[in-house]
């Protein structure tokens, strides 16, 4: 409770300087983010669409993969690979970001920038690389906790389609998947809001510059980056430069919180309840 | 006559298509797993391949220097260590007490204890970077000044895994059924009693495995520490509560950021030490849960 209340806090009253010095309006709708510099421009448009294009190619990787890889566990694998792959997940799940950090830069990029079927090839920083390995970052999370939910699907369900004739395939995306909405969404939300807040991926593998573009072979920079680089160039306290670190932290608290109340929302929507 | 939970003959009195689509999909859930798996190998496969020549005794003997091939990691793992202690006697204790409270003594109907329920839900998916700027606002500078020392870190991160150890404890607590305790009573225990002497030692093996989980986690965390203005070139080992320090992955992180290829080759050979000391407590953490754990 202390914590919380010291977080809002924490960010708030610096924040409430921050606005003071620089409109809202400019704030959300600039679109060019040199809070640095002498000429300073305070856009978060740029952060924001880096975040986005980030989580977006995160959430593309691990959608699909998150959700057959669990199917796969609940439905198709037998007791004892479900056994031994569980455990595997759940400890690659505890894998440093720093780590996966390392792995865009000096193995997913120079890849991508091998084999780049277009014309400009990816620059050393990009938001793609970045994005993808963030997606398999969250993977194990997205995949371990979908299949609790399916695997909490009572037999009889599966008994009941099976004896109606239901093949696998239908089981699985007919009555498994849809009983275990509520938590296969709360788990891809989770993830989800777990790429929005990594830091260490984007700092390395996607650079420092903010950029107001959708492209992603291209460096660009997302919220948490900015507050983690603003961080590293120890800003005087006080100064405009330690204030944006407050506002876009406050920017970035807010979309998360926000995406939890939603993910909460929902599972009390679709829950089912079983005997 | 065949029985209901072998679909696969069922399929055969089926068209083509629903047989193709019955392989295909087995096909992409099976592809999917090995994939996930095969890129996380490749993760680990590649800093042990590029750190392996740089992994010996002097990369854990030395400390930092501008020189890549005699930079070591010693003043980062002490001051991991550090981190590590800090984060045991606070987060720990604090986060076991506060789930035994809001399990065993807590009245659920009232709005403050359901408040603080979806309060902490919600802490736990807080990035870390926001906690972060708490450290920075409230230990760092603003209110208590410390400066980026030892102490505002271990603080910082112990704030950070506080709500995933009251989360796994209060599991822990609630998997143990209310028979026990309520047997406790009923032979005269106190509350207290009964859940000391009943309840937790039941419950020991989940709080362990969430508890060795957080501490693994504070020790591969390096965004936080970063804003707190860890990223220093500390050639010392920390000597008490207010030394600066540097830490296992904010050194990688500063090895990363640099561009001869040498230091990049020290970061591997130092990916490999933080990957070793964190898979393998999340290992023990895994197997004490499916080792211990009592089914009721």
């Amino acid at each position: 409770m202390v914590v919380t209340t010291g977080i809002v806090v924490a960010l708030l009253v610096p924040s409430l300087e921050f606005f003071r010095a620089v409109s809202p309006v400019e704030f959300l709708t600039g679109t060019v983010w040199s809070p640095l510099f002498k000429n300073a421009h305070f856009g978060v448009l740029p952060l924001l669409s880096g975040t986005l294009v980030v989580t977006l190619i995160a959430a593309v990787v691990c959608l699909p993969l998150g959700l057959c890889a669990a199917i796969n566990l609940s439905e198709y694998a037998t007791q004892r690979t479900r056994d031994v792959i569980k455990p595997i997940l759940e400890v690659l799940a505890g894998i440093p970001t720093v780590v996966y950090g390392f792995f865009a830069l000096t193995f997913v990029t120079p890849l991508l920038q091998r084999n780049w079927p277009f014309d400009t090839p990816p620059q050393v920083f990009n938001a793609l690389s970045a994005g993808l390995v963030m997606g398999f970052m969250i993977l194990p999370t997205v995949a371990s906790i979908s299949e609790d939910a399916m695997y909490a699907v009572p037999q009889s369900l599966r008994a009941g389609a099976a004896a109606l004739g239901a093949t696998k395939y239908e089981i699985s995306t007919r009555v498994v998947v849809p009983a275990a909405l509520s938590g296969i969404i709360a788990a891809f939300v989770l993830g989800i809001s777990r790429a929005i807040g990594e830091t260490m991926i984007v700092l390395i593998a996607a650079g420092g510059t903010p950029n107001l573009t959708l492209n992603p072979a291209e460096s660009m920079q997302t919220m948490t980056a900015f507050i983690g680089a603003a961080g590293l160039g120890d800003q005087p306290t006080g100064s405009i430069g330690y204030k944006t670190i407050f506002a876009v932290g406050l920017t970035l608290f807010a979309i998360t919180l926000i995406m939890n109340i939603i993910s909460i929302r929902l599972v009390r929507r679709y829950r089912e309840v079983y005997d | 006559m065949s029985t209901v939970t072998s679909p696969d003959l069922l399929t055969s009195h089926r068209g083509w298509w629903h047989r193709t689509r019955e392989g295909l999909f087995r096909g992409a859930v099976t592809g999917s797993v090995v994939l996930g798996l095969a890129v996380l190998v490749a993760l680990i496969a590649q800093s042990l391949v590029k750190g392996w020549p740089r992994l010996g005794l002097d990369l854990l003997t030395h400390f930092p220097s501008s020189f890549p091939d005699r930079a070591g990691v010693q003043s980062a793992i002490f001051g991991t260590l550090w981190l590590v202690v800090i984060v045991f006697v606070t987060a720990i204790p604090i986060g076991i007490g506060a789930a035994i409270y809001l399990e065993e003594y807590a009245d659920t109907s009232t709005w403050y204890n359901r408040l603080i329920d979806v309060v902490i839900q919600n802490l736990a998916a807080v990035p870390s970077i926001v906690y972060g700027i708490l450290g920075l606002a409230f230990l760092s500078r603003g209110f208590l000044h410390l400066g980026p020392v030892v102490l505002t870190g271990g603080l910082t991160l112990s704030f950070l895994v506080l709500p995933v150890v009251i989360i796994a404890s209060r599991e822990a607590i609630r998997a143990v059924p209310s028979s026990i305790l309520d047997g406790a009573l009923a032979l005269g225990a106190t509350q207290w009693q009964a859940v000391s002497r009943q309840v937790l030692p039941a419950a020991i093996p989940g709080i362990a495995t969430g508890a060795i989980l957080a501490v693994s986690r504070a020790i591969g965390e390096a965004a936080p520490l970063l804003l707190l203005g860890a990223l220093q070139f500390v050639t010392f080992n920390p000597t008490g509560l207010d030394s600066s320090f540097t830490a296992l992955p904010i050194q990688i992180f500063n090895w990363i950021s640099r561009p001869q290829e040498g230091f990049h080759i020290a970061a591997a050979a130092a990916i490999i030490v933080l990957l070793g000391i964190t898979l393998l407590m999340n290992g023990v953490a895994i197997w004490l849960r499916k080792h211990f754990q009592q089914q009721w």
